[in-house]
């Protein structure tokens, strides 16, 4: 796999021009650290997720309570991985989550997830996720943290093509995710996180 | 959504819409904002060979939809999906509820689908006792309001912050701000809750991938993502026009349809779907997926060889976001269901006449969406022939069809108008100015509001004003004035002649030149329209010229496109129709690109300070930008260039006879735009405008002078 430098260098501006995050990491320990340090340090991760503090109608106010502590879901790490992060998350106080997701549709911090490919032209990472625990840690969760090895970024759409028709040879469901969640339905003002994660993270991934 | 009984109530209901402040705020600066951000968009892409390029590929699936029907149709239930075919909005509907019946669902969350909106489908579900939220943000704020979208892809951009902020209150029963950001959360929450508990969803497509069975979902907000995801049993309802060949076909719409929608290069979220997939809390784990496709007359429309087009479409919204009249009077009034330039069409052919009938009248020929769409639709054409086909339908008003009669006939319609000349003697000097010439005879126009008929028409003074003959002309030239030119400003043509001066142009007016028609294709009279075409071209068939020029940039656009339109199918006309349609040219772009003229041929003082308006049938219509501004700078003038340049000014013929309130409002803007300049003089290319421009210049009280191109180059010529 080769790393194209302009790829990751249009990836990189077109993916912050609507509002991700980009950083480089040299090793998966240091997504995992970052991950970590989203939730501690920079209060990712609270108690009560957005909106819970809003005048709520009664069921909604009952959902906002099903939250407990501080969560990450991690539905994809294979179990070494699992438990190195899951050792850093009991340290801290929070809960590492594998599946099960649907008993936390109350809300979840922070799900991480590996992305399959990225879209210089766009700034958008393709997210296979035909593992349902997958999809729903990236819509439900308040923050998204997505690992990209950067020789998986192509330059355009057609470029993945083959890729994608191969997916969808049998039963698929592929994401094109670019930015977080956002609308401009009321008066056409921009708003972030309607539905989906307030905050992406794409955490570019030096190839070994 | 349409309920005007009668055009006149439907002329009611655009009155209010005009008079609704906070929506005219919201259109225009959506108008404003939409052309940068597009225009940036697309910085990086040759918009126009996309288009082309998506166009082409639409229509080859247009051609073919049976066959990928079925091809979509296996591959999709090789993947575990049940396909449906409805034939019409009903079935469509009873198909989506007995799936609910038979899976036991009670509770429906959905995501964006004009489709279903199209069938109605939210309200045949709720009277079969089974729970439907949308959970769009903006289309669920206009369920709870009970309202019908505003715009294709911004449902309630009608709604101000504080209507939106009572409906919230009202849903949550607490009291909530009118801060939008804090207003998004509240829906977040609502409706999160609303899809932990739904047991089917139900959603739109953008694509319909047959090779494999894929659909493809395009959205921003990521509630398709859960509607698709939560639920046990997932419904996907789309027109067979979203069907397409390959996954290609898809992404090369994509690049499209976000930078024309809302100027992002792709949005938040697109979704593939293939087949079955996990669900935790299906039988077996699986999903169940049924596709339902709307025909309700998509098929027979793809075997119409002027509206299979129409399927082109990818709903982009672009139609409306471009549009004058609907900056002007908003979704509700520019559409029933669909909305803007595509809504006009759509409406005619999914709800009916009844509903189309006083919607297609409002649209003023200015282009501006057919120079966007994203599917390469000619909207302007297509809502004038539906007009036409709806008064073959339900009878022409008498107007119109005497408009017809008498215009089919030159000698008789010339005749009137030189008897108009009196008629309007007591009150000539009256600053009211008459539309649209032919206008004379509606019954509904206002006398008091003639322009002054000029006391000699060009015509009449041609021998006089002809230039002498020159031995080797390097251009031959044949003028078509258009009515307004002859019978109000012959000034104009006058002038015209004059300013090519000495620069080797043999000129000659053929007599039997009648108006172009155009007023007649505005006002639904195909075949009167057709008629004055073939006269036309005979007339100038009798001369030798090389060009045919024309100061009237509608009369120039018109006979350019419009005559090979309506004649190039007959093969008596076909070549025939095509060589006139060559020659024809307007003025700036005859001045500037063949004849060259340069600064050395004007005088060498500083020129007036002016600026200038881009009528809708030259810089759309011709696709001429350049040349009137490069001929301004080359006579010296001083030229500031004007906000909002190339927006309609209202005129459109016989448009504001039948919107007078409408055409008055873009007249309004437009002189506060040109205000602005500072100028002296404003230039425009169409004595249309002129007319248009005069009057409103008149009414605001501007010290401002208003005229045609061709009299200010005469006048700097040394
Ligand atoms: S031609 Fe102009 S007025 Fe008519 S629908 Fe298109 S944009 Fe609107
Ligand atoms: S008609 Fe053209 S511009 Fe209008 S919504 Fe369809 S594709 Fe977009």
């Amino acid at each position: 796999m080769t790393v194209k430098s302009e790829n990751v260098k249009l990836f990189t501006e077109k993916a912050e021009l609507v509002s991700a995050v980009v950083s480089e990491v040299s090793s998966l320990a240091e997504a995992y650290q970052y991950t970590i340090d989203l939730c501690g340090k920079k209060e990712a991760c609270k108690l009560l997720v957005s909106g819970c503090e809003e005048g709520l109608s009664d069921k909604a106010d009952a959902l906002c309570e099903t939250k407990i502590g501080k969560t990450i879901a991690a539905p994809s790490l294979n179990k070494k991985q699992f438990s190195a992060l899951e050792k850093q998350c009991v340290d801290n106080g929070f809960q590492l989550l594998k599946d099960g997701l649907r008993k936390h549709l109350g809300g979840i911090d922070i799900g991480f997830t590996f992305a399959d490919h990225g879209i210089a032209e766009t700034g958008t990472i393709v997210l296979n996720s035909r593992s349902e625990e997958l999809r729903i840690a990236t819509m439900i969760s308040e923050v998204h943290v997505a690992v990209l090895p950067k020789s998986k970024i192509v330059a355009d759409s057609y470029a993945l093509e083959s890729y994608m028709e191969e997916c969808m040879r049998k039963a698929d469901y592929t994401a094109f995710i670019t930015g977080p969640s956002r609308t401009a339905d009321i008066e056409r003002v921009l708003a972030i996180g309607v539905h989906g994660p307030l905050e992406l993270h794409i955490l570019l991934l030096e190839d070994k | 959504m349409q309920d005007a009984k009668s055009f006149k109530e439907y002329k009611g209901q655009v009155r209010e819409a005009l008079g609704d402040e906070f929506l005219r705020t919201a259109m225009d600066n959506f108008a404003i904002a939409y052309r940068t951000s597009r225009a940036n968009a697309f910085k990086d892409i040759d918009d126009k060979a996309l288009i082309k390029d998506i166009a082409d590929a639409k229509a080859c699936s247009t051609a073919n939809m049976d066959e990928l029907y079925a091809q979509f149709k296996e591959e999709a239930e090789k993947n575990g999906a049940v396909v449906h075919l409805a034939a019409d909005a009903q079935e469509a509907n009873e198909i989506i509820a007995r799936i609910a019946k038979d899976e036991n669902c009670t509770k429906i969350v959905k995501s964006k689908s004009m489709t279903a909106e199209e069938t109605l489908l939210n309200h045949h579900l709720e009277a079969e006792n089974l729970e439907v939220v949308e959970t769009d943000l903006g289309e669920w704020i206009i369920q709870l309001r009970d309202e019908g979208p505003s715009h294709m892809v911004m449902p309630a951009i009608h709604l101000s912050r504080h209507q939106v902020s009572d409906t919230f209150t009202d849903a949550t029963g607490k009291k909530q701000d009118a801060d939008i950001q804090k207003l998004v959360k509240v829906a977040r929450r609502e409706l999160r809750q609303k899809f932990t508990e739904a047991d089917m969803g139900v959603s739109g497509c953008n694509f319909a991938i047959a090779e494999t069975g894929t659909i493809g979902i395009v959205t921003n907000e990521g509630n398709a993502r859960l509607v698709t995801t939560l639920p046990r049993v997932h419904v996907a309802l789309m027109g067979l026009d979203k069907l397409t060949p390959k996954l290609h076909d898809a992404l090369r719409v994509l690049r499209a349809l976000p930078r024309n929608a809302t100027g992002q290069a792709i949005t938040s979220y697109v979704t593939w779907i293939t087949g079955t997939n996990e669900c935790a809390v299906a039988e077996g784990d699986k999903k169940k997926v049924h596709f339902v496709f709307l025909d309700n007359g998509r098929r027979a429309l793809a075997k119409d060889p002027m509206f299979s087009q129409v399927l082109q479409c990818v709903r982009c919204g672009a139609c409306a976001n471009v549009c004058p009249v609907y900056r002007m009077v908003g979704g509700h009034k520019m559409g029933h269901i669909y909305i803007g330039a595509i809504g006009l069409i759509l409406t005619y052919f999914f709800h009916g006449t009844d509903k189309a009938k006083n919607l297609v009248q409002n649209c003023i020929n200015c282009g501006a969406c057919k120079e966007i769409c994203a599917g390469g639709i000619d909207l302007p054409g297509l809502i004038k022939e539906i007009h036409a086909r709806i008064q073959d339908e339900e009878g022409h008003p008498l107007s119109s069809a005497l408009l017809g009669k008498m215009m089919k006939n030159r000698k008789l319609f010339h005749k009137f108008l030189r008897i108009a000349k009196y008629a309007q003697k007591p009150v000539a000097g009256n600053d009211g100015f008459l539309r649209h010439l032919p206008m004379i005879f509606a019954p509904d126009h206002d006398f008091r509001s003639l322009p002054v008929v000029a006391e000699v028409p060009f015509r009449d003074m041609w021998p006089k004003v002809k230039p002498v003959k020159i031995a080797d002309p390097k251009y031959k030239v044949a003028i078509f004035s258009g009515c307004v030119q002859d019978f109000v400003y012959p000034e104009q043509s006058v002038a015209t002649v004059e300013s090519m001066r000495g620069k080797g142009v043999e000129l000659e007016y053929p007599m039997d030149q009648s108006c172009c028609g155009l007023p007649l294709q505005m006002m639904g009279e195909k075949v009167a329209g057709r008629d004055v075409a073939i006269q036309n071209m005979e007339a100038f068939e009798k001369s030798d010229c090389e060009y045919i020029l024309t100061m009237c940039a509608s009369c120039a656009s018109h006979l350019k496109h419009n005559y090979p339109k309506m004649l190039g199918h007959d093969p008596k006309y076909a070549i025939r129709v095509q060589e006139f349609a060559d020659k024809v040219i307007d003025y700036s772009s005859f001045m500037n690109d063949v004849v060259g003229i340069d600064e050395d041929d004007f005088r060498q003082t500083k020129g007036e300070k002016v600026t200038y308006h881009a009528p809708c049938h030259l810089c759309r219509g011709l696709d001429v930008k350049a040349a009137p501004r490069e001929l301004m700078v080359k006579a010296g003038l001083e030229y500031v260039e004007c906000a909002e340049e190339e927006v309609c000014c209202g005129f459109g013929g016989t448009y504001s006879v039948k919107f007078p309130k409408i055409s008055e409002q873009l007249l309004s803007k437009k002189m506060d735009n040109v205000e602005a300049t500072r100028a002296d003089v404003l230039l425009t290319d169409c004595p249309g405008c002129v007319m248009q421009l005069r009057g409103g210049a008149n009414k605001n009280g501007l010290d401002l002078e208003v005229k045609h191109v061709a009299e200010l180059i005469a006048e700097r010529r040394k």
